[in-house]
């Protein structure tokens, strides 16, 4: 089962409900931790995981051989992101723009473009005390992070349980992060802000076919219009996270819920035996 | 006329509730919302919006059913798997066109995508800009950067000091188009050790794009060794920090009354945010 965290808002505690979900369920569950926030990866400094391996994130971008090119333009007319430019005797390429389509090599008539690998960022793995660990880190300085959450994603494997930490936020990222699980828990706080940005959330989970339920932390500032919405959407509310300085604290430690207080263990097996429930119940219908 | 951006690498250290403050203490400025697909500094400032328009961007591949012989050549070229079973799938579509070139029967043209909308508003503090991402869609670099455009427009045309931009998380395509040409970036930080790790790596985004920058501390007394971690940390790198805001949940209570918390309360948070005003608009 793939779950994905997710919240429109950032800083409402994805990284907290995904740590935490993983230390609770690792004992009994093989387990695949992923990072799919590549931008800000922050699990690592809740899990400090053994790094034992990692591979680049290239994006294969032009390279012309001059001595082939005619000049005629095609790479340029083709390239739907200005990456390549034709100045009379020249061409010029502007390789952060390039998306790595792969369009401009295939259509040179001359084939005199072959393509170079360009380094975005890099995904790595390891072991957090149990837990199979993969985070992707974008390279500081590059804007396309959808590559490295593809590649992060590769490293779904058989694990029973898989949990995707995902980027705020309801575009590109997210969509490549969430896309595919089957669940999605959606964390968020009861103010307008957390509200506005939940909406949007769901609509994208929504548009994506994908089951949700939410986290509602920071519960007791506020109001309780997230609760009416989720009554009126009908969405489970699967956890309710209080406002506690305690908890705040230990989470500016880098310490995770369930080892700060670990009362909470058994709150986090509850959340996931209520993800399960709805995730077999809909499979259940979808066969019927 | 300067640029402030406001930025944090982290989500949710207090980005929008200091923007909706220096919206209030700044006198001659416009607003410009480029978080523009989680957007929520309008919750704060109670705009009336005066004009809207649509932000078309970006082109979505559209097979035609009935020219396609199902030869498979787009679906074997495609490096985004966005087409199965001869069939496009929008939300993995990167627009790149690649597919239209090649298919023999020429059965895919590219189509617009109206990927979202703009507005220019009124609020009782000025002007702003602001806009909403369609759901799921791309391009949200492109969409912040009409927001920016079109907010030095209106500062150039009415004469205004400053663009004030609440930007969006992360150091991606969005923070990238939030920040590049600015004349300073404000980083809210928040001294978690997560926060320490995303404020480095923004940091290290403006660095490279070689804006300037400046830091505000939010919610310092949360954890004071981490609040001084931060400020070696800035020494270090030149940087200054210009507040230490103390947690305090009457800045909640505003953002639930849709005010800006100088507004709602004049205890230390916003003696605070308006020292760090005193700074950004240090001539």
């Amino acid at each position: 089962m793939i779950i994905s965290i997710a919240s429109g808002k950032g800083g409402t505690g994805k990284t907290l409900v995904a740590t935490s979900l993983a230390l609770a369920l690792k004992d009994n569950h093989k387990l695949r931790l992923l990072d799919g926030d590549v931008e800000e990866p922050n699990d690592h400094v809740f899990l400090k995981p053994d790094i034992s391996g990692s591979e680049p994130v290239f994006i294969p971008v032009p390279r012309i051989d001059e001595a082939r090119c005619t000049r005629c333009g095609k790479c340029a007319e083709v390239c739907a992101y200005n990456a390549i430019a034709v100045l009379g005797e020249h061409v010029l390429t502007f390789s952060e723009l390039c998306h790595g389509c792969g369009a401009c090599s295939y259509l040179c008539p001359e084939k005199a473009i072959t393509e170079e690998n360009r380094q975005t960022g890099v995904v790595e793995w390891g072991d957090a005390d149990g837990i199979d660990f993969v985070q992707g880190k974008l390279t500081v300085g590059e804007a396309m992070a959808p590559p490295v959450i593809r590649q992060v994603k590769k490293h779904i494997d058989s694990e029973d349980i898989a949990i995707i930490d995902s980027p705020p936020g309801t575009s590109c990222p997210v969509v490549e992060t969430i896309e595919g699980s089957d669940f999605c828990l959606l964390v968020t706080e009861p103010t307008p802000f957390g509200l506005n940005d939940l909406v949007l959330a769901v609509e994208t989970v929504r548009q994506l076919g994908i089951a949700c339920g939410v986290v509602l932390n920071r519960a007791g500032v506020g109001d309780d219009r997230v609760e009416e919405y989720c009554r009126q959407e009908n969405i489970p509310i699967l956890l309710t996270i209080p406002l506690d300085t305690e908890i705040a604290r230990l989470y500016s430690r880098g310490i995770t819920l369930v080892e700060g207080m670990p009362e909470w263990q058994e709150k986090f097996v509850g959340l996931f035996a209520k993800i399960k429930e709805i995730v077999d119940a809909r499979s259940r219908s979808l066969k019927r | 006329m300067r640029e402030v951006v406001v930025l944090s690498g982290k989500g949710g250290t207090g980005k929008t509730s200091i923007v909706g403050s220096l919206a209030a203490l700044a006198k001659s400025k416009v607003l410009a919302d480029c978080d523009v697909d989680a957007a929520d500094l309008h919750l704060l400032l109670s705009p009336s919006v005066k004009q809207e328009n649509e932000f078309w961007s970006g082109q979505l591949a559209c097979i035609d059913e009935e020219k396609c012989t199902q030869c498979g050549l787009c679906q074997e070229l495609c490096r985004f798997d966005a087409i199965k079973d001869y069939m496009v799938d929008p939300v993995a579509c990167e627009g790149c066109g690649f597919c239209s070139h090649i298919c023999p029967e020429e059965a895919i043209t590219m189509r617009e995508n109206m990927s979202g909308h703009w507005f220019i508003s009124d609020t009782k503090y000025g002007p702003l800009v602001h806009a909403r991402l369609g759901i799921a869609q791309e391009n949200s670099g492109k969409l912040v950067a009409q927001v920016r455009q079109q907010a030095r427009r209106i500062a150039q045309e009415r004469g205004l000091e400053y663009t004030i931009s609440d930007g969006p998380p992360g150091i991606g395509c969005p923070v990238i188009s939030s920040l590049s040409g600015a004349s300073l970036a404000l980083m809210v930080a928040e001294p978690t050790l997560s926060g320490i790790h995303d404020l480095e790596r923004v940091l290290g985004v403006s660095g490279h794009f070689g804006v300037p920058a400046t830091v505000a501390i939010n919610k310092y007394d949360l954890n004071e060794d981490n609040t001084r971690r931060i400020e070696d940390y800035c020494k270090e790198q030149g940087i200054e920090v210009a507040a230490k805001i103390p947690f305090d949940n009457a800045v909640t209570e505003a953002i639930v009354r849709g005010v800006p918390v100088v507004e709602y309360a004049d205890g230390r948070v916003s003696r605070e945010i308006e020292g760090l005003w005193g700074v950004i608009s240090r001539p």
